[in-house]
């Protein structure tokens, strides 16, 4: 319990090493696996301290933030730290050795090619989410539905095809037999929320979660997809196998996946698995 | 050190050694990005990958778009260093601070000031809209207008303190001998600032050319129509390495020739 405060540089890259792979062979499927309740046996693991980075889809946003304080009122020896970006760029710096505890993605590819490059051993899917048009408040463009994205007239915005947001609502407008007249494929979906919301874009496609963010509540409008057209985006999450710090990383993994985590991310509109 | 030994500074014996190992890490931390990026190149692709359609288009957008922000400091940003150079009026203090603002402001928030200025609801954008339908985000106007954002105070500061230190008894004795405003502005002062001129022009290509925050935030992301070169390298980073890597060695080449061709010749006032 006190092993690791005064473990020595030497000791802690050896409980590193050591601990990485199997820390995140815990993360998938069955959430309050070994790791956890073992540290629970050892008296409600107190022994978790330090800095905890958590690289997470810009889409997770909102609902992180009430995550990130439930689990440090839990564990007051941790300090998370949110790295909030698209999911590909995220993978990006991943894969460029950036020392990132656990991945939160908004689709399986990027989270698939961060578990090939061995930056992680297991997945598991810990929310899900639905698409949404959102357009700015009023709704200037009079904009009904997935067809008016094919009107030239309309400034229309799309996540960038790299990121999740911007895969999912290409197949969702293909599902729809609509070709769209983009005006601007933005880095995130955050980035192509905040131009609808300013009202410089007529519409996009984003999640339903983004559409209820506090921050774009009274900006934003969102208009349903129709459940034949739309898709189901399934967000795995990982500790990764370099985590510098793995069993906070676990710990995170397993509140993420525990009713208490789930209860906080229902409630910004996530679905759970 | 012939080059430096004309002014007069050139350091006489051998330089001392820690200052020259603190000059190497300083160089170091310039050169080792490029190596990096070296290292990364896929050298045995790099002319299929530079010929892409999407490599041709956003090079193409990046020629108009920095050659027009250019001209456009050109025709407006020297006029206003004369002015700061040349008139005396109250809060030129506070106008030179907000000419080289644009330098040291993260070009992100210049993209969004430009955006909340001339946007579609912006304080000068809205009703203009509304008169005319005229709309710069998501167009080219709204690239060269963040590119000549975030560039031209490169030509203003370099002309106004070439104008600053310009000996004015040349222009004195050019009044005495009887030539008017334009001929002294034509013959003397346009000539002898040339140099600086030059040099202002060249560096606020080069940073148009290099533009990025202010692009995506202000004038967005679609290829062919405002997807410049820095803004092709930033979505093929995360989808395909090695066209952003031959991208960004396009984009070093580039600069690098222009710089080191154009110092020997004008840039000698940097």
């Amino acid at each position: 319990m006190s092993r690791p405060r005064v473990a020595t540089g030497v000791t802690i890259l050896f409980l590193v090493s050591g601990c990485g792979t199997g820390a995140s062979s815990t993360a998938p499927s069955e959430p309050p696996a070994s790791l956890p309740s073992s540290d629970a046996a050892e008296s409600v693991a107190p022994s978790l301290e330090g800095e905890l980075l958590v690289f997470a889809a810009a889409s997770l946003t909102d609902a992180l933030a009430e995550v990130e304080s439930a689990f440090e009122d839990a564990n007051p020896g941790v300090d998370v730290e949110l790295n909030l970006a698209g999911s590909s760029a995220l993978r990006e710096q991943i894969l460029e050795g950036a020392p990132a505890d656990v991945f939160m993605s908004a689709n399986a590819s990027n989270m698939d090619q961060v578990i090939e490059a061995e930056e992680a051993t297991e997945s598991a899917i810990f929310v899900t989410n639905l698409l949404q048009i959102a357009v700015p408040a009023g709704n200037p463009g009079g904009v009904t539905g997935l067809d008016d994205f094919a009107d030239d007239a309309l400034l229309i915005g799309l996540c960038a095809e790299e990121v999740p947001c911007g895969d999912f609502g290409r197949q969702a407008l293909e599902n729809a037999g609509v070709t769209p007249a983009i005006d601007t494929n933005e880095p995130d979906v955050r980035a192509l929320l905040t131009k609808i919301a300013e009202d410089e874009l007529d519409a996009g496609i984003v999640y339903v979660t983004d559409v209820l963010a506090q921050d774009f509540a009274d900006d934003v409008e969102g208009i349903d997809i129709p459940p034949d057209d739309n898709v189901l985006a399934e967000y795995p999450i990982s500790a990764l196998s370099n985590a510098p710090n793995p069993d906070a990383a676990a710990a995170f993994v397993a509140f993420v996946l525990s009713s208490e985590g789930q209860a906080i991310l229902n409630e910004y509109g996530f679905g759970s698995p | 050190m012939t080059e430096s030994g004309q002014d007069g500074t050139a350091w006489r014996g051998r330089p001392p050694a820690v200052l020259v190992v603190l000059a190497a890490i300083g160089l170091g931390i310039f050169v080792l990005p490029f190596l990096g990026l070296l290292a990364r190149t896929p050298w045995g692709e790099l002319a299929s990958l530079l010929t892409g359609p999407l490599v041709v288009e956003a090079l193409r957008l990046s020629l108009i778009s920095s050659l027009a922000a250019t001209a456009i400091a050109l025709v407006v940003g020297v006029p206003l260093a004369w002015v700061l150079a040349r008139v005396a009026f109250p809060g030129r203090a506070l106008v030179r601070g907000l000419v080289v603002l644009p330098l040291v402001l993260p070009p992100v928030v210049g993209g969004a000031a430009l955006l909340f200025a001339l946007g579609r609801r912006g304080l000068i954008g809205g009703p203009v809209y509304d008169a005319t339908g005229l709309l710069l985000p998501f167009s080219i106007w709204g690239v060269i207008l963040a590119s000549t954002f975030v560039a031209m105070p490169f030509l203003v500061i370099t002309v106004e303190a070439a104008l600053r230190n310009l000996d004015a008894r040349y222009e004195a004795a050019a009044a005495t001998l009887g030539a008017g405003r334009w001929t002294i502005m034509r013959r003397v002062t346009l000539p002898m600032i040339a140099p600086s001129l030059a040099a202002g022009l060249v560096l606020t290509w080069a940073r148009a050319l290099g533009e990025f925050g202010a692009t995506i935030t202000f004038a967005g992301n679609l290829e062919g129509r405002t997807q410049t070169l820095p803004l092709a390298v930033f979505v093929a980073l995360e989808s395909d390495r090695d066209t952003a890597v031959a991208l960004s060695l396009l984009m070093v080449a580039v600069s690098l020739t222009v710089l080191i061709v154009l110092r020997d010749r004008w840039l000698r006032a940097l």
